[in-house]
């Protein structure tokens, strides 16, 4: 059922554990994951409240590490990473999109989709011809100049997404990217992500609603820290399966 | 991510709240100025007794009846006006009356046992003298009778008609010069109308020959109210023939000031029947007071500029406090940045280059008001703004941004990005 299009897997957990404090108070948020996500896939993660899915999301976004086990990257073992590395790879490989969307306050929409490539050193007038084009993509090349307050909770969802993929990441990890916007931006923001999956993007979505799952290729729910059900909706090589819009990639 | 990159950023960081940031600045704005304001009043003062001092001569001696070593600025135990002569003193009682005499300044004008002494001049005084023109009248703060060489040993010129020579010592002429206050307040406008008039000095008439070029005031004192007339003609009409109240003596150059102490010491000496324990009369040195008032100068202005340094400080703290109230506050900022892949150092050096961002901006008004405040006069004298002072100010600003800020840059930057990014 796995189509290893390009070799190795972009997520790689193996025998992944994540404990929080000690003794007899000890909590077990990720108990034991095992976890692969292919090239261009798109995968949901479900799961109640407490059932480890946003531990889950924070190891594999590298913003937090396992206690035990292997996590590799596109490759590259993070536990092996300092803290400067760590950076680096949030920068180079993953493109975030959180459900409050978490732009920089008092900043141009333009400004906050430069911002990681500004940490990545590219020259300041490539920084603006990608983020313009990134801007394009999700639809908002007339509010380039707005800030996050000019702007509307789906608008601002969009421009996080455009701020996600301006670097070419790996990995999109979208932690319930719906959970603040009302049904016609969810809507438009989940078409955006059936569409950068058509495209061949890799995205992993945190999510508790079926709606946003029913979108993914394959949907993986969560229990008391560990995977209680893996179920693929379509091959990694097929279109996402609610596509409205076509592109060249979907057939 | 470059310099101009973080120089962005905090630069937005610092006008986000531009009230807190310009409060900030101003602790540091008044810490630098006050450094250059009181180092500048200090230098300022220095100078202004420097001035005085060299204005007095700095290869002159002054020798005065006394044995402990008195004022330098005081009269000294000047005969009065109506003093009757006690000629000699006797015995060995511990003060010693004023011994002073005409002969004394003679015999210090000896070439072979005086070799480094130039020229001699007998002072004689008088307190409490009203001269008076016409309608008006004017009481003079200090009333100097001597010989012509007591003009170019005090580095006194006259400003307009002539010195008294020799010959008017000779003559017991009734000549005198007058200082510009005293010219001014007997004739009104500028004073100039004095020269040659025939004023009254306690009654008895004197003819203005020359006006003393001004010398201005030190503090309180008004060295331009003043009068020096030919001491013969001074002791016939004015203060009598007492004792002298100071001989004043000079030196060939400034480097032979001490052995020219010693000569003179060894002939009064000689002449007094003293040595160097129970002397009757004490020679003070212009170059030493330079010296000592200088050192005493440069300790206030150290002194003054440590207190300055302690606001400076102080605005320093406030600029550390503000920091990290900015690391709090921006917390789930700093969670961003580090999530969309901000380093370690990245933070260190926005955060960090935003306190200095304050504290810079801070020093550079901070100057600029020193500066300001330096053109006004005070006391007196006028406040000298020293470079030193300036650079000093600017980069002790520039280190206190660096030092109370690297303190919570730090902060901001070891804060994992998942606890920054749940921060509420």
């Amino acid at each position: 059922m796995n189509t290893n299009r390009l070799g190795r897997p972009v997520i790689d957990l193996r025998g992944v554990f994540k404990t929080y404090g000690e003794g007899e108070a000890v909590v077990h948020a990720v108990d034991g994951v095992d976890l692969t996500v292919e090239r261009g896939d798109y995968v949901a993660v479900m799961g109640a409240s407490g059932s480890g899915k946003s531990t889950l999301m924070n190891i594999i976004g590298c913003l937090d590490v396992p206690t035990k086990g292997s996590y590799r990257l596109d490759g590259v073992e993070v536990r092996l990473l300092n803290d400067q590395q760590q950076s680096k790879i949030r920068n180079r490989k993953i493109g975030f999109v959180f459900q409050n969307f978490n732009l920089i306050a008092r900043t141009t929409a333009l400004s906050n989709v430069e911002l990681p490539m500004a940490y990545a050193g590219v020259s300041g007038r490539e920084r603006r011809r990608r983020a313009l084009a990134a801007l394009d993509l999700v639809g908002l090349a007339p509010r380039v100049d707005h800030t996050s307050a000019e702007l509307s909770g789906g608008q601002q969802q969009r421009v996080a997404i455009a701020r996600a993929i301006v670097t070419e990441p790996v990995l999109l990890l979208a932690d319930e990217p719906t959970g603040a916007l009302d049904s016609h931006s969810t809507d438009e923001v989940l078409d955006l992500f059936d569409n950068l999956s058509a495209a061949g993007r890799t995205l992993v979505v945190i999510t508790h609603e079926e709606e946003v799952a029913s979108h993914a290729k394959r949907v993986i729910k969560m229990r008391d820290g560990m995977i209680s059900s893996d179920r693929r909706l379509v091959a990694v090589a097929a279109p996402p399966p609610r596509l409205r819009q076509t592109t060249g990639r979907a057939s | 991510m470059n310099v101009s990159e973080s120089v962005k950023f905090a630069w937005r960081g610092v006008t986000a709240n531009k009230a807190r940031s310009a409060l900030t600045m101003l602790g540091v704005l008044i810490g630098v100025a006050s450094v250059i304001v009181l180092v500048a009043v200090g230098t300022g003062a220095s100078q202004s007794v420097t001035d005085t001092l060299s204005s007095l001569g700095t290869n002159t001696l002054t020798v005065r009846p006394g044995s402990s070593s008195g004022g330098f600025f005081g009269g000294g135990a000047g005969a009065g006006s109506g003093g009757g002569d006690t000629t000699t003193t006797d015995t060995g009682t511990s003060t010693r009356a004023a011994t002073l005499t005409m002969a004394d300044a003679e015999a210090l004008s000896d070439p072979t046992l005086a070799p480094d002494v130039v020229e001699v001049a007998p002072v004689v005084t008088a307190s409490s003298v009203a001269a008076t023109y016409e309608s008006a009248s004017h009481t003079v703060n200090s009333t100097t009778g001597s010989t012509a060489a007591y003009l170019s040993i005090n580095n006194d010129t006259v400003a307009s008609g002539r010195a008294f020579t020799d010959a008017d010592y000779s003559a017991h002429s009734r000549v005198l010069l007058v200082g510009p206050t005293v010219a001014k307040d007997l004739v009104g406008g500028d004073g100039a109308d004095i020269l040659n008039k025939t004023i009254r000095l306690n009654g008895k008439a004197f003819t203005v020959i020359g006006i003393l070029e001004a010398k201005g005031s030190t503090g309180q004192i008004d060295s331009d109210d003043r009068i020096i007339a030919p001491a013969t003609a001074v002791q016939d009409h004015l203060s009598g023939y007492g004792n002298l109240s100071s001989i004043s003596v000079q030196a060939s150059s400034a480097d032979t000031v001490n052995d020219a102490q010693t000569q003179v010491e060894s002939i009064l000496d000689a002449r007094h029947h003293t040595t160097a324990d129970d002397r009757d009369f004490n020679v003070s040195n212009s170059a030493s007071f330079l010296s000592a008032a200088s050192s005493i100068t440069s300790i206030f202005t150290v002194l003054l500029g440590a207190i300055a340094g302690i606001s400076l400080l102080v605005g320093g703290i406030g600029v550390m406090n503000i920091m990290l109230v900015t690391v709090t506050e921006r917390t789930r900022e700093i969670g961003i940045r580090k999530a969309i892949g901000a380093g370690k150092y990245d933070i260190i050096f926005q955060f960090l280059l935003e306190a200095v961002m304050l504290s810079v901006i801070g020093g550079l008004a901070g100057i600029s008001l020193g500066y300001l405040i330096c053109q006004i006069e005070i006391a007196g004298f006028k406040a000298i703004v020293a470079p030193y002072s300036v650079a000093l100010a600017f980069s002790f600003a520039l280190a206190v941004g660096l030092f109370f800020g690297i303190y919570p840059a730090m902060r901001a930057a070891s804060l994992k990005p998942i606890d920054a990014l749940r921060y509420e």
